[in-house]
């Protein structure tokens, strides 16, 4: 492990790439989420007659918004999950060439 | 009112709503003559778990053996453990009974807990499979000064596990003597004993084993009772909501709740208000700072992220927390069922009968559907029910004293007082010991805080976790300047904030105001009691005199209730920290404390020069992102 350079693996343009579509992809994801979440009580407390209008029979639009928050969040896991698997072999050709990066020149 | 309000673990309000009124008299569950059954369904239920751990003892050789199952569980495994881990008898007793008491508010409560794990998939769960080895300690170890942040994160880890394992231990002793009658004291040590017996012979592994049986029970357990829920009402599917609102107990529990403002209601539009927010929850913001303590705070658990190290790789953990997900959401969508199930078939009236918290109602929607309080199989599915409760008590309890423990005998007795130079056996001894230690004061903690509030320690832990945990563990795995001097700012400011706020706040018993409250029925009634008796003396039709003698006496019977609730507060007028009255109005500290928590690591790191953890910087961040050279968890 000792022969593993670092830093070299940190500014090679493969590991910059991973570094910067992962950042972008995962607290994009993660402001969506939180702003989705907080939506439901700040709606609760502050927009309460919007809850109360019925959509179907007496589903009413607080129901279906907050069965929608079980919904979203299970999609946010499939799509990361899809994603992520692009993260891992991109991951996995760095993992790779650990040894070989930094020593090439 | 106000106190039921605040609990966010609700089975514990039970023995908590008030000091004054510290355990509740509970209607009792099972029925002498069905006694057995219920012991039938625990000792099999525990004799599983106990076989369980036999296996499990076997190949518990080695210290990643027990604490981290040598990193030896499937992303499948972890799944069902993380549920296990984290429904505890809050989710499926008290959500439900949430639910059936106030029920749109009830189900909006149980949404947090669940997106809370998305912070846990997207930005935890993977680094800290690849950086961490058995403890939050050595995460933050890896770029900071060792010895320093883990002798802080190792407190901050008992501190949060102690909250959260004093509030289960009370409420499970309380929980236990409700449902099978036993001594509180009895139920507490049942647990703590039970709790110890998988942890120190079966370490990580059977603590995983105990979790997934747990899990799978309480899933087995609510699809079995929403089936039969809806085999009552016909299957109708989005119909069933029309059932729900044209329920008669419904509209009268919802009449209960809105008093006057309900004259005008038709019974229709009573029904309909159940589906609307507003009957439980009255101040959005403590919602808000709540909702902010949990989608943070999860992901700062010293007893989840530590599920993380019991898997091979970044991908199992990623794995595990989309399984845990699919767990804990669907089965919090089943408790929506369980609730207004309960509050249509049992009814609220009944369910405040047996606990005023509401915690009864899925076992009470157990004995119902098997047939009620006189058939065997309705007794035998609330025993099973209670069992099930029980399971998962220890099994919570089980997650928490590993954390704590490794958090002792890993980054203190390892770490900071052998200076990381201890044998494997050794190590594992220490572990063993620290188990029994913290084993014994949970034990102690529960039965010297019988009947006290503890409902709001849970709220705390998420907030200690939530505004200490979570900022130093984010920040060292995410930004290159963090460095040990934000780390101890960050989990010294972040906890002590949180449990200021919380010191000063309406969670707290204030006896001033209790002695007021209790004054007030005194003086209400006395001069009603006064009216009565005088009309008692002038009535003669005797129908009038019936009247007059049962308002006499429920008047009466309320003002002495009174008197003897306020003779039991004692002579103090001051709260714990000698306040007449609470200092802020919010009663979960997040909205604060965790913005500070963040604030301080942040200055902490700029205000400290530390080039060890600049340097290692590149690698850690090198390593969390690829998983080259992963911790030795996974090593064999």
């Amino acid at each position: 492990m000792a022969t593993i350079n670092w830093g070299a693996i940190d500014s090679d343009p493969r590991f910059r790439e991973l570094h910067t579509r992962k950042t972008r992809f995962l607290w994009g994801l993660m402001a969506f989420s939180v702003v989705y979440y907080f939506l439901l009580p700040i709606g609760a407390g502050y927009f309460t007659d919007l809850y109360k209008i019925k959509l179907w029979g007496p589903i009413n639009v607080g129901l279906v918004f907050a069965l929608s928050q079980f919904i979203v969040a299970w999609l946010i896991a499939y799509y990361y999950a899809r994603r992520a698997s692009q993260f891992d072999r991109m991951a996995e050709e760095i993992a790779r060439d650990a040894n070989v990066i930094g020593r090439r020149k | 009112m106000s106190a039921r309000r605040s609990n966010l673990f609700p089975p514990i309000a039970l023995g908590a709503a008030l000091l004054a009124c510290a355990e509740p008299a509970f209607a009792q569950a099972v029925a002498p003559q069905w006694k057995f059954l219920t012991f039938g369904v625990f000792a099999a239920i525990i004799a599983l778990t106990m076989y369980v751990t036999y296996l499990a003892a076997k190949r518990v050789k080695t210290t990643a053996d027990f604490y981290a199952a040598s990193g030896g569980v499937s992303g499948l495994q972890n799944g069902w453990a993380i549920a296990g881990d984290y429904l505890s008898a809050a989710s499926f007793l008290g959500i439900a009974g949430l639910i059936s008491l106030y029920g749109y508010d009830g189900f909006m409560y149980s949404v947090g807990w669940l997106v809370a794990y998305v912070t846990v998939l997207l930005i935890i769960a993977e680094p800290c499979r690849n950086i961490g080895k058995y403890t939050l300690g050595d995460i933050l170890a890896f770029r900071n000064n060792p010895k320093t942040v883990k002798g802080f994160m190792a407190v901050s880890t008992i501190t949060v596990s102690t909250f959260y394992l004093t509030a289960q231990m009370v409420g499970g002793g309380v929980l236990v003597k409700t449902l099978i009658g036993i001594d509180y004291e009895y139920s507490v040590i049942a647990v703590g004993v039970l709790m110890l017996g998988y942890v120190i012979f079966g370490g990580m592994v059977a603590t995983t084993w105990v979790q997934i049986i747990k899990a799978i029970l309480l899933v087995l357990a609510s699809l079995v009772m929403v089936f039969m829920v809806w085999s009552q009402y016909g299957f109708a599917g989005p119909e069933y909501f029309q059932k729900v609102i044209g329920d008669a107990k419904i509209q009268a529990r919802v009449a209960g709740l809105l008093g006057s403002a309900a004259t005008n209601m038709t019974p229709q539009e009573l029904g309909q208000r159940f589906l609307e927010p507003g009957l439980l929850y009255k101040n959005p913001i403590d919602q808000i700072s709540l909702g902010m303590a949990l989608v943070l705070g999860t992901a700062g658990m010293p007893h989840i992220l530590m599920r993380f190290f019991t898997v091979p790789t970044a991908q199992q953990a990623r794995i595990s927390v989309i399984w845990a997900m699919a767990i804990i959401g669907g089965f919090y969508v089943l408790t929506l069922f369980l609730g207004t199930g309960a509050a249509m078939l049992v009814g609220a009236r009944n369910i405040i009968a047996a606990d005023p918290g509401g915690n009864m109602a899925a076992p009470l929607l157990a004995q119902y559907l098997g047939g009620g309080p006189d058939s065997m199989l309705g007794n035998l599915m609330l025993s099973f029910v209670a069992a099930v409760a029980f399971a998962t008590i220890v099994a919570v309890v089980a997650g928490l004293v590993l954390a704590a423990a490794s958090a002792m005998s890993h980054d203190i007795w390892v770490g900071i007082i052998r200076g990381e130079h201890a044998t494997d056996a050794e190590e594992k001894r220490a572990a063993r010991i620290c188990t029994l230690i913290v084993g014994a004061m949970a034990i102690t903690i529960g039965i010297l805080a019988r009947g006290q509030n503890v409902a709001h320690l849970v709220a705390l832990a998420f907030a200690v976790a939530a505004s200490a945990n979570l900022p130093v563990v984010l920040f060292t795995l995410y930004w290159k300047r963090c460095n040990t001097g934000g780390v101890v700012a960050g989990l010294v400011i972040g906890t002590l904030t949180a449990i200021g706020l919380v010191l000063v706040s309406p969670n707290m018993t204030y006896p001033a105001a209790l002695k007021a409250a209790q004054q007030k029925i005194i003086d209400a009634n006395t001069p009603t009691i006064a009216k009565l008796t005088a009309d008692l003396g002038a009535a003669t039709d005797p129908a009038v005199q019936d009247k007059l003698k049962k308002d006499l006496t429920t008047a009466q019977n309320a003002k002495s209730a009174a008197e003897t609730a306020l003779a039991k507060i004692g002579p103090d007028n001051t709260s714990l920290v000698g306040l007449e009255k609470p200092l802020i109005e919010l009663r979960n500290p997040g909205l604060i404390s965790i913005p500070i928590g963040f604030l301080a690591v942040l200055l902490g790191s700029l205000l400290y020069r530390d080039r060890r953890a600049e340097e290692m910087w590149d690698e850690l961040y090198v390593r969390s992102n690829t998983g080259i050279g992963r911790a030795a968890a996974a090593a064999h």
